[in-house]
This record gives structure tokens, sequence and C-alpha cells, in this order.
């Protein structure tokens, strides 16, 4: 498998785009034609080849173009990426993890050669060949974390465990869906997830706690997020809230097919061998709402969604000010028909 | 002086109990003006022979000697007073990392203070579970600006203005034990334009 | 899905006697592959094939986390237990293939310590044999305080002693010796975490002595011994299946759920992680909750039960699996 790495920008004149053939590959979000909160966690094994749940860290065409907007963030703002002092250990698992199964997974982009603890790894599409002592720190430019999380799609946080609860102790956060690490590192899980609204009382975060502590070794879990963005821009977060934030006041119903972006979050849940951490991967990938209705399927229950979408999800979700001339725009792509079961296209 | 009333919020804002003398090979006090009475609550119940194993530090209101003199004539081993929160918490870490496992840490006062000798304790090595708070005086509250990482202090209005970028922060309850600070996010950010009525409410 | 649906082949590479009543038995991969990384004070579930039943019973790996080409553990000989470590005794022998679930760490290091206290009893010594090593590499401070029987039953206190030096004491009962818990207890820095592992009045001793001294609970981390009890054989109805099941006497309610080929999640089979939490859908009689998972309320109520250790006696027990 060869894929074209796309020359494209998620900020400034927002030349992201899907080509034709990427789009059925989307991991399209609604399992049904009404959303709610649900724990909706399912193994993470590999399914359905030339799905993005084919590989353990997936691919596709942003590649190259993804991290070279981390690169920007990063630059702009270095603390996006922190670990607590006791985060290295998990940090070098994340490492691991993520050179072993991109070699696998795609020797043709990604090769590692192991020699006790000299490790030899290239990347070719970021043109990276290194050598580094495993777990020694001084080998590598910088901490491990950050040293692989500016090579893989999608954040990364690092939950250490400890007290029967999991703790956000690291992190490398540059395309993130309005929250701040700089703020919330060193919070436990419900602490983090305090500004969510509905789930705590529905015994969501209780149940998925309960699930994480207990994540065995070699059996990573998945599931599926959403909201959605307005441009294709990786960098929706709170620091940056002033410079996207009126990009919400430009739609319009003859530009919401090209502005407003579908934008899912594949978040994958690794237990870490040596540190007992687990790996939170949060992929984000993106679809403007004229791709997302090339899917007939997609487009009917995208409608269905919106309309009968809670009050409070609409807030929280930042969606207020466009919500009623989304749900009418996409009304002209359900013609009423049923819906197939699950997340693919017909 | 009024007991704290914090209002039932999110899961992220903290929540404060009432100081209790605890079993503990050493205790450690910092309060300001609003908490002194706190300390002298708990303290004073001691017998004689604790004293010994009694810490204390306390941030003054400027002018103000009446406390300082009823804090000082409990007899602890050590009191010291300081007039910013900073350098009380700086002396606090300085204590702190000669002590050993069993000391207790007891916070009374503002949420600027409470907060900051948590971040202090867990610092120095004491699980914040461990460290017994009680909140007094006013909700005036420590805030980051998110935008520019400023930390703002005794915000009292919603919104606020930040004094370093100009952006008016809408101050929420998400809290940060790390930064001992209310998260300030921008509330006009997608329509610069709206007017928003600036209004006291964390008194 | 349960950590023991994915076990990993592997030869018995070697059996040591290390005292009469402890061998130390000693695994690798089928292949030759690496076994998985692992963190101090994970343990492997052990499945025993012994003479028609099967038996999966956990042991804390003792082997050097920065070691994968093989795994270590040590058993002590329980002749009144339920049957596995006298398997493990008599039947496991070099060559041997036997399956091993993929190590689980519920007894970690809290790698914010600014020390790592460690204080054993007996057969509790061998998850800290691994944390030692973790903790040497990672440079953190760490003590161990091994108390035993007698000389010959402190298993490993020479070579630890060897490689570790004056952080390692040792006490033994025959000749008068034993931890001074207050003494230790009084004098860690801030910042230590103090784990214990041992026979149950020893870490009621611990704990006990550490709340009293003032340490928090956060920083006082403990390990029973993760061994089902034996008891009377019972019966069960299982109701999805729609099945009834007979526990014997040395089995576990876990196993006998297994062994009918019933889907039931586990992980840790000793009571601690709450994976094989089960609603109780009708219960006449008393269950023995034998686990440290579920809280007071909830055993009373009688309406969830941890199959792994715990038992019942009585008329009737239906259960939704």
């Amino acid at each position: 498998m060869t894929i074209q790495f796309k020359d494209e920008s998620f900020r400034g004149d927002f030349t992201y785009a899907n080509s034709p053939s990427n789009i059925p590959r989307f991991p399209f979000p609604f399992p049904g034609d009404e959303y709610m909160y649900s724990t909706n966690i399912e193994p993470h094994h590999a399914a359905r080849a030339g799905s993005p749940f084919e590989n353990a860290f997936d691919v596709d065409e942003h590649y190259v173009a993804e991290m070279k907007d981390r690169a920007l963030v990063l630059a702009d703002d270095p603390g996006r990426c922190q670990a607590l002092p006791h985060m290295e250990t998990a940090g070098w698992d994340f490492l691991e993890l993520v050179m072993v199964s991109k070699a696998r997974d795609y020797p043709d982009l990604f090769k590692l050669t192991m020699d006790g603890d000299r490790w030899h790894w290239i990347n070719k599409p970021l043109q990276i060949d290194d050598t580094f002592t495993f777990g020694d720190s001084s080998t590598l430019p910088c901490h491990p974390m950050e040293y692989i999380g500016r090579q893989v799609q999608g954040d990364h946080a690092i939950l250490d465990q400890r007290d029967g609860n999991l703790w956000m102790d690291a992190g490398i956060i540059t395309a993130q869906a309005d929250w701040s690490l700089d703020f919330d590192i060193g919070m436990n899980f419900f602490e983090w997830h305090a500004p969510v609204p509905l789930a705590h009382e529905l015994g969501v975060f209780q149940r998925a706690l309960k699930f994480l502590l207990t994540l065995p070794q070699g059996q990573p879990s998945r599931r599926l997020n959403w909201t959605l963005t307005v441009n294709p821009r990786l960098d929706t977060s709170p620091e940056n809230y002033p410079k996207w934030g009126p990009d919400r006041m430009t739609v319009t119903p003859e530009n919401i097919g090209e502005k407003v972006h579908l934008r899912v979050e594949l978040q994958t849940f690794w237990r870490l061998p040596r540190s007992n951490a687990i790996l939170f991967p949060i992929r984000t990938y993106l679809m403007a709402m004229n791709e997302v209705v090339t899917q007939p399927k997609w487009g009917r229950r995208l409608h269905r969604v919106m309309r009968d979408l809670r009050p409070e999800l609409v807030d929280y979700k930042g969606l207020s000010r466009y919500h009623p001339i989304l749900v009418e725009w996409l009304s002209q792509f359900d013609d009423g028909a049923p819906t197939s079961p699950g997340i693919f296209p017909d | 002086m009024s007991e704290s009333l914090i209002e039932e919020s999110i899961l992220s804002r903290p929540t404060y109990g009432t100081l209790k003398i605890v079993p503990g090979l050493a205790h450690y006090f910092l309060a300001d003006a609003s908490g002194a009475e706190c300390v002298i609550r708990v303290v004073q119940e001691l017998p004689r022979d604790m004293m010994e194993k009694v810490h204390i530090l306390y941030v003054p209101t400027p002018g103000e000697a009446a406390l300082i003199t009823s804090l000082y004539a409990l007899g602890a081993k050590r009191f010291e007073h300081f007039p910013t929160i900073d350098e009380a918490v700086a002396k606090l870490g300085e204590w702190l990392s000669d002590a050993k496992m069993g000391s207790q840490l007891y916070l009374a006062g503002t949420e600027g203070l409470v907060g900051q000798g948590v971040a202090k304790g867990e610092a120095c090595g004491l699980d914040h579970t461990a460290v017994q708070c009680e909140h007094r005086g006013s909700l005036a509250r420590r805030v980051q600006c998110v935008h520019c990482k400023t930390m703002i202090e005794d915000v009292t209005t919603q919104p606020v203005k930040c004094p370093s970028c100009d952006l008016l922060l809408l101050v929420r309850d998400h809290y940060s034990r790390r930064l001992a600070a209310f998260q300030g996010v921008c509330i006009n950010a997608e329509d610069p334009s709206e007017e928003i009525e600036i209004k006291e409410v964390f008194k | 899905m349960s950590a023991s649906d994915h076990l990993i082949p592997v030869v018995v590479s070697n059996v040591v006697e290390v005292n009469p009543i402890i061998k130390r038995f000693e695994f690798k991969h089928v292949n030759g592959d690496e076994l998985p990384a692992f963190s101090g004070g994970a343990h492997i579930v052990v499945e025993m094939l012994d003479d028609g039943t099967k038996r999966k019973n956990p042991y804390s790996l003792m082997s050097s986390p920065f070691e994968r080409d093989q795994y270590a553990i040590s058993v002590r000989r329980d002749d009144t237990g339920r049957g596995g470590s006298k398997f493990m005794h008599e039947q496991v022998r070099p060559g041997m293939q036997m399956k091993i679930s993929a190590p689980v760490n519920l007894f970690a290091l809290d790698l914010r310590a600014r020390k790592h206290l460690m204080i054993a009893g007996g057969i509790g010594i061998t998850p800290f044999i691994a944390q030692m090593a973790q903790a040497d590499k990672l440079g953190v401070p760490f003590e161990l305080h091994y108390a035993a029987r007698s000389v010959s039953q402190a298993a490993y206190m020479d070579s630890l002693a060897d490689r570790f030096g004056d952080h390692v004491s040792c006490y033994c009962d025959d000749q008068g010796e034993s931890v001074d818990l207050e003494t230790l207890l009084s004098n860690q820095p801030l910042g230590t975490h103090v784990y214990v592992c041992g026979p149950k009045g020893m870490i009621e001793r611990v704990v006990e002595t550490a709340t009293s001294l003032g340490w928090p609970a956060a920083h006082v981390h403990f390990e029973h011994f993760l061994a089902p009890p034996v008891g009377e054989p019972f019966e069960v109805h299982l109701a999805k299946a729609g099945i009834d099941i007979t526990v014997g006497a040395e089995q576990s309610l876990l196993e006998a759920v297994e062994a009918s080929g019933t889907p039931i999640n586990c992980m840790c089979r000793g009571g601690a992680c709450g994976q094989c939490e089960t609603v109780v859908v009708a219960c006449d009689g008393e269950i023995m909750h034998n686990d440290h998972w579920l809280d007071e309320e909830q055993r009373a109520a009688k309406q969830r039960i941890m199959p792994c250790v715990s038992r019942f006696r009585g008329k009737r027990l239906e259960l939704d699996l």
C-alpha cells in the first residue's frame, strides 16, 4: 500500500480536504439515528481492511501535513507538551508502542531495528533516521513522549494509575476540541471531565473509569467521540479560542457545506507495560459536510442526529450559533428512508 | 466572619471541610487573617506537651496585630508571619523539606491561600487528599487566563478583564489544583463586539 | 473479554528448590520470543491442567522487569490449599509446556514517591524483588524490611543482600527479631510510600501503625495474598445460560463457570481487580464474600458477588450469567 501524502493546511487558507477515496474510510461516529452519551467502548483489534480500525495507529493521507501543523503549534506554545517528572518511563512505553506498531503495520514507511537497547528508527515520510538508547533520554533530542508524539497523528495523553483513579500526568496536545493540557495536567479522571454536562449524572465516567482501571496489557480498546468545527482547523484549543471562535459567526446557508466539518475523535486506550500507565490517543478526523453527504446513509443519519440533539449538548459542543441552519441544510439529504445499522457507508 | 458558603458545583471545584486535629508526628498550619480563628480554635484545645509538634505560618492583613498576638500566644514550637502568601508558602516549602511522613498540614482562609498551600504540600511529597482545608473569608478567586497564562489574584467579578492581554474572561468553576487557580476563558471570542456587563459575584 | 483469554504459551525452563517449602519456576516463550515488558509488583496467572481440572492461580513476577527473555515466580507449598501450589511443586518439571496470562499490576510502585519503603513477610517477598530492580534502575531510594520464620526460610535473602547491601534488612522469628514498625514508620522523609505484602496480620499491623502515626492512606499500599479459599461444594444456577453447575470443594466459582463454557470477565482471579463482579439474581443463603472489592453495604445487599474468590452456602444461588 502506498499513501500519497497531501500538502495542505489546517489554518490560514485551509487547503485541507479529503480525497474521494479517503471519504468512505472516515470513522462516522453514529451507529444509529439518534445520539446520546454512552461509554461505547469496544476492543481495538484489527477490523475491516482499509478502515481506520485496521491498524493500531492509523496513518492516512494527512499524516505529513498534520505533523507540520503540530510543529507550528509547539513552536508557538511549548506548554502544549508537558509531562510531570514521574512520567518518563511512560514516555518510553509510548515510544516503543508506536515504533513497534508502525514498523509492523507500515513496513514501507517505517523501520525499527533493535540491537538490545540500541534502537535505529527510520521514518520515511518525515525523513527521520535516528539511533538512540532505549530508556536513556539523553540520547534523544527531547522527552521520549515529545519525540514520538511529533511523529504520530492525533493528540496523546498519558494517564498514571494510582489510588483507584487515573491521573492526566502527561500529554502532547495540539489538536484538541477545546480543553487545555496546561490547565488539566495533574487532574484525576473525574476532575478533567468535570465540565462535561449530563454524563456524570448518567454514570458514564464511573463505568468508564472502572473499565479502564482493569484494562489488560495487549488488549487495547477504542471509542468514537465527535463534535463540529468550523473550517478544518486542528488546533481548536481554549488557548487560541479568540482565533477560532469568530469562525462560528461566518457560517451561512451558502457556505455551510464547505465550512462546517464533522470532527471525529478515534480514542483508543492502551495499557503501558513498564509504567502501568494508560496511553490515551485521541486521533482527530475532519470531514466537510459536503464530503459527508456524498454517502447517502451518512447524510440521512446526520440530519436526524442533529435535529434531535439535546439542547445541553448543542450548547456544550458550541453549535448554538449555526445549529438551526445546519439542520435545515441537512434536511435536503434526508428522504426519510431507513438507514442500515452500523457506521460504515452502504 | 461567616463560615464558607460555597455552592455545589462541578467535580473539579474544590470543597472544604472543618479543621480537626488528627494523629500525626508534627502539625503544620498556614492561615491568613480570615483563617486565623480556625487555627486558634483547634490549637488551643491541644494539650501543652503537643505544642512541641505545632508549627504555624501566618499572613496577616496589613496593619493588623491582634491576631498575630493571639496566634503567638498559642505557644507553638515555631510561629512566623509574612506579609504575602507567596513568602509564607515558600517558608512552608522550607519547613516541609525537612519533614517526615506523619506530618499533617492544615490550611485555613481564602481560596487562594488554601490552594497554594495544597499545591506546595503536593510538591513536597504530601498527597493532596491528606491535607485539611477550611475555607473562610472572601470568595475572591485566583484565575489563570487560559490565553496568555497570566495569573490574576482576587477576582471578584464575572467576567473579569485580563490585565495582561485585555481579553474579557468568563471565570469558570473548572479548577486546577496544580495551578491553584480557576480557569478564565474569553467570553466574547466568537463576537468580540458583544457587550457584556461586569458584575461583582465572588464576594 | 478477559485477560486469561489471551494466554501466552511458555515452556518451563527451570525449576529450583529454594528451600523445603518454596520452589522457583522459570518460563520462556515456546518460540523463544520476548515476553511482555512489565512493572514491579505485577503478577501473571498460571494455568494448570491437573488431571482434568483446569486451575488458574495468580503469582507475582519476581524476575527483573528489564529482562524479557524469561519470567520467574516462586510458589510456596500449601498442603491445606486448593491444590494449585501442590500441583506446581509435584507435577511441574523443566521442559513442560504451560500457559500464562500477560502481566497485570495491582500492586504498582507510586512513581511519584521520593522513597519506596517495602515491608515483606515470607513469600510476600516476591513482588518486591521485581520492584527493587525497578527502583534501583530508576535511581529512586528504597529500603526492604523482610520478615521470615527462620534464616532457612528467608528465601532469596542472601542474594538480595549481595545485590542491594544495606538497603535490605532481614528479621527472623526464631532469632526473636521483628520489625520495629513504630520506629521505622516514624523516620521516613515526606514523600515516602510504604508497601506491604505478607500475611494478613502483618498487613493490618503496618496499616494500623502507619495510620496512627499520621500517614495518609494514599501513601500506604498493600497486596493481600491472592488465593481463592477452599470450602464445601455448592450448586449455582446460571440464569442466562440456563444451566446448573456444581462448584467443587477445591474449585473456585469462577473456575466452575469457566469449565461450563459460560463467558465471564476476569483478570486478577484474586478478588482485587473487580472485573468478574457478577449480578446475583436470587440468593437464598449466605454468600461468603472473600474479595477486597465490594464494600460492606454491597456485601450485605447480596446483589453482587466476585466469583473468583467468593463462595456460597444455602438453598439457592442464581447468577446473571
